[in-house]
């Protein structure tokens, strides 16, 4: 009561305060309104309520909205792929959000599936989660194998998102068949062969080969560069040709005992050791400041790699670098498109997800954005066969990587997969480069890994 | 209480007024009794209404997840399935006990803590000195002190990363030219840990400055003056009548440092190059708040992420008490 009258008396003294008072008086309660809206809209949110608003204010008909939850650079959106599907279905009308990086878009997803609000239409899941979703998550996705043909998409491809008990529960948009991309320029300079093929030739079959090769030329190597960027870029490079790598076939984690991680993880600290490769971390300004700077001759190159070396160069690096096989292919990357069951508009979106997934499509996306298809029909298309790179000059790269991409093993997957890759390179071989012995590294990587398993 | 006159009853008992129709009288006397039973429920019950939202809010958003995530300590959660827990004792707790990263997170929790804390106070209380002395645009280096405080961490943190970049960062480039080697402050155990520190001083020392201003414009100037008749100099000043005038300000700073250092993660998380949440290759810089996210959010173990974070609770209990006993001492002594 005592506060109340204060004002009031205060009010009796001029019409200026009264006016500026009760403007004040306005804006708080305006500010209180707006805030406790915000307060009950956010707790409200379930993005069900906006489509009801959406098709309602849609007019006519009323289009179904279907919308998508992707991250990093899917480039649906930039290829036309969208508008091109709302001209065929008028309908329709796609919406997306975009979340940067997997590291956050993933957990994410994984609480709004399972507590099965917030959720798109469309969801994207990494190759390194796809795994855990199908262990997990399928009972809340819709079996996708009615829409997609199985037959357009890579075989391997397509079993990584089936569950035991055969429901395909997403379908493959783009794979990372992996080659080498390395510099003419820097590879003359250091006396080695710069033709592809004759490049390629180098290594053929065996990583030992390819160290080898790095170690000719960091004997002539140009002052300041490197063979290659980073431990982490030529451990998942060879680990991505393995058959198997940390799973085994029933689904034990093995890649403590596995020879061949270990001796992929020992090759890797040799050559860090030899001074054959760049300090730095993959996808860091440091990282992207050597691309800039031409610190380094080669590295592990899938499609999409192409397009990151081409943001982070200078315009004078155009042509000069080349791409050749890998010495055994390995699959880097890609992505798949699910659909949750308790979606409003489930069965539009299903459909919108094959179609996105269509070999046709999949080139499209691969000439304007550099994802490479997960149907091999798209790769006797022109828009594959013909592909050109800005940074490779002359190098048909759509029919270098669809001969790597037909040649990458089926590979066993598992849960945990980006844990315990992430664990090998960041708590790991990265280590060596900072004069930690290959022993200590491994030992740290492993300490960290199993912490990080056990639940 | 706006009475009208005519619903003025009599007293109910005694008093010479003549007396009413039975009817109306007993019908009177009902009224005033719900009126009155409604003014009482009022008085008792409507400063409990006025008070709950709050407390409502914090039942829904701070009570609940504080109990929940102390049941699922108890349990084996993963993020994959949060509802499907499985009883798991107290192994969460005991499995602590050897945990070498969580005792490693505890223990740069402390050195980040101590390095980043005890500079920022004492540059805080020299700033706060020299802002104290009559200054021209004594309003602008005030809101310059307290612009980091304003200042976005993530951004910060982010510009501060580039900063001291290995290879091309300013820091390094500046060392190197007064002729020192470069120095890897990702991922030198002493150095990262330096490097996150600086963001925190950075961010903090100019608001526990105005703290402190504020503090020091309220000590009497008689008893600068009396000081100064007494021969003192303007640092003997400082020590004997600024300082215990600003014991309780500096005991309240401390208190609030160390929450805020026990707390610290949103720095070491962006600050990692690796974007993962183990806090440097070989965990250097990760705390306990990093730890937990990295348990739960990365690790997906919800029960273990609970674990941890209860046991963090317990810790700041213990260090209130030490904090709490150690101002009493520093009361009663003063």
């Amino acid at each position: 009561m005592r506060a109340r009258t204060l004002p009031h008396s205060r009010l009796r003294s001029s019409g200026g305060t009264r006016i500026a008072r009760r403007t004040r008086k306005t804006v708080v309660i305006a500010a209180v309104a707006a805030l406790s809206a915000g307060l009950l809209a956010g707790c409200a949110d379930d993005g069900k309520d906006e489509d009801d608003s959406s098709s309602d204010g849609g007019g006519g008909g009323g289009k179904t909205k279907i919308t998508l939850g992707l991250f990093g650079t899917a480039g649906f959106e930039e290829s036309g792929l969208y508008k091109e599907y709302e001209k065929l279905n008028p309908d329709i009308d796609i919406q997306q959000t975009v979340v940067e990086r997997n590291e956050n878009y993933y957990p994410a997803l994984l609480n709004h599936l399972t507590t099965g609000s917030g959720l798109q239409d469309i969801q994207m899941v990494e190759v390194g989660n796809i795994a855990e979703i199908v262990q997990t998550q399928s009972d809340k996705l819709l079996d996708l194998s009615k829409y997609g043909k199985k037959s357009d998409y890579l075989d391997w491809k397509w079993q990584q998102a089936t569950t035991a008990d055969g429901q395909t529960i997403a379908v493959g948009t783009d794979v990372g068949p992996m080659a080498i991309c390395y510099r003419k320029d820097l590879f003359q300079a250091a006396g080695l062969p710069t033709d592809r093929e004759e490049v390629g030739k180098l290594w053929t079959g065996s990583w030992d080969k390819f160290v080898e090769t790095g170690k000719k030329f960091q004997e002539k190597a140009p002052e300041g560069t490197t063979f290659l960027d980073s431990p982490g870029g030529l451990l998942q490079a060879i680990l991505s040709g393995e058959k198997d790598r940390f799973y085994d076939s029933s689904g034990e984690v093995i890649y403590k005992t596995n020879p061949a991680v270990k001796d992929a993880f020992d090759l890797t600290a040799k050559a860090a050791e030899d001074g054959l490769i760049g300090n730095q971390t993959q996808f860091q300004p440091a990282w992207d400041t050597t691309i800039a700077n031409s610190k380094f001759a080669a590295m592990s190159c899938p499609p999409w790699m192409l397009g990151y070396i081409k943001g982070k160069s200078k315009p004078e690096s155009a042509g000069k670098w080349e791409i050749a096989q890998a010495p055994k292919s390995g699959n880097w990357g890609g992505s798949f498109l699910s659909v949750p069951k308790n979606g409003k508009n489930a069965e539009e979106a299903a459909k919108l997800a094959a179609w996105l997934t269509a070999p046709e499509q999949q080139a499209k996306l691969f000439a304007v954005q550099g994802s490479f298809p997960s149907t091999p029909a798209a790769y006797d298309s022109a828009a594959v066969k013909d592909a050109k790179n800005d940074m490779t000059g002359d190098a048909p790269i759509g029919t270098i990587f669809a001969e790597a991409a037909e040649n990458i093993p089926v590979q066993t997957i598992g849960a945990k997969d980006q844990i315990i890759q992430q664990g090998l390179t960041d708590n790991g071989v990265i280590l060596v480069t900072q004069g930690k012995s290959a022993e200590e590294a491994w030992k740290n990587a492993v300490k960290t890994i199993d912490n990080a398993l056990d639940k | 209480m706006p009475t009208r006159h005519d619903t003025a009853a009599p007293p109910a008992k005694g008093g010479a007024a003549p007396a009413r129709p039975p009817a109306g009288s007993a019908n009177e006397e009902r009224r005033r009794a719900r009126l009155s039973r409604r003014w009482q429920r009022d008085v008792r019950w409507s400063p409990y209404a006025f008070v709950s939202p709050f407390f409502l809010l914090f039942l829904a958003f701070g009570l609940f997840p504080l109990l929940y995530t102390g049941w699922a300590s108890l349990h084996t959660v993963e993020l994959t399935a949060p509802t499907d827990m499985s009883w798991a004792g107290l192994r969460n707790y005991t499995r602590i006990f050897d945990d070498e990263f969580f005792w490693n997170a505890a223990k740069n929790t402390l050195i980040i803590g101590i390095i980043s804390t005890v500079p920022q106070l004492m540059m805080a209380l020299g700033i706060a000195h020299i802002l104290n002395y009559k200054l021209r645009a004594s309003t602008f280096y005030r809101v310059v002190m307290l612009a980091p405080y304003a200042t976005s961490i993530a951004a910060a943190t982010l510009v501060f990363v580039l900063l001291f970049g290995r290879d091309y960062g300013m820091i390094n480039w500046f060392l190197g030219l007064v002729g020192f080697d470069a120095v890897d402050w990702q991922n030198d155990t002493w150095f990262s840990k330096i490097a996150v520190s600086t963001v925190v001083i950075w961010r903090w020392t100019g608001y526990n400055a105005l703290i402190y201003l504020a503090a020091m414009q309220a000590i009497p100037q008689d008893l600068y003056e009396s000081a100064a008749l007494d021969g003192a100099s303007r640092w003997k000043q400082f020590i004997h009548v600024t300082l215990p005038s600003l014991r309780p300000t500096i005991l309240f700073t401390v208190v609030v440092s160390t929450i805020g250092a026990s707390q610290l993660f949103a720095e070491p998380l962006l600050f990692d190059a690796n974007k993962g949440a183990s806090g440097g290759p070989q965990h250097q810089f990760q705390t306990l708040g990093l730890y937990l996210y990295e348990q739960g959010w990365v690790n997906q173990h919800l029960g273990r992420a609970s674990a941890i974070a209860w046991t963090m609770f317990l810790i700041l209990i213990v260090v209130g008490i030490i904090n709490y006993v150690i101002s009493r001492r520093l009361r009663a002594s003063s």
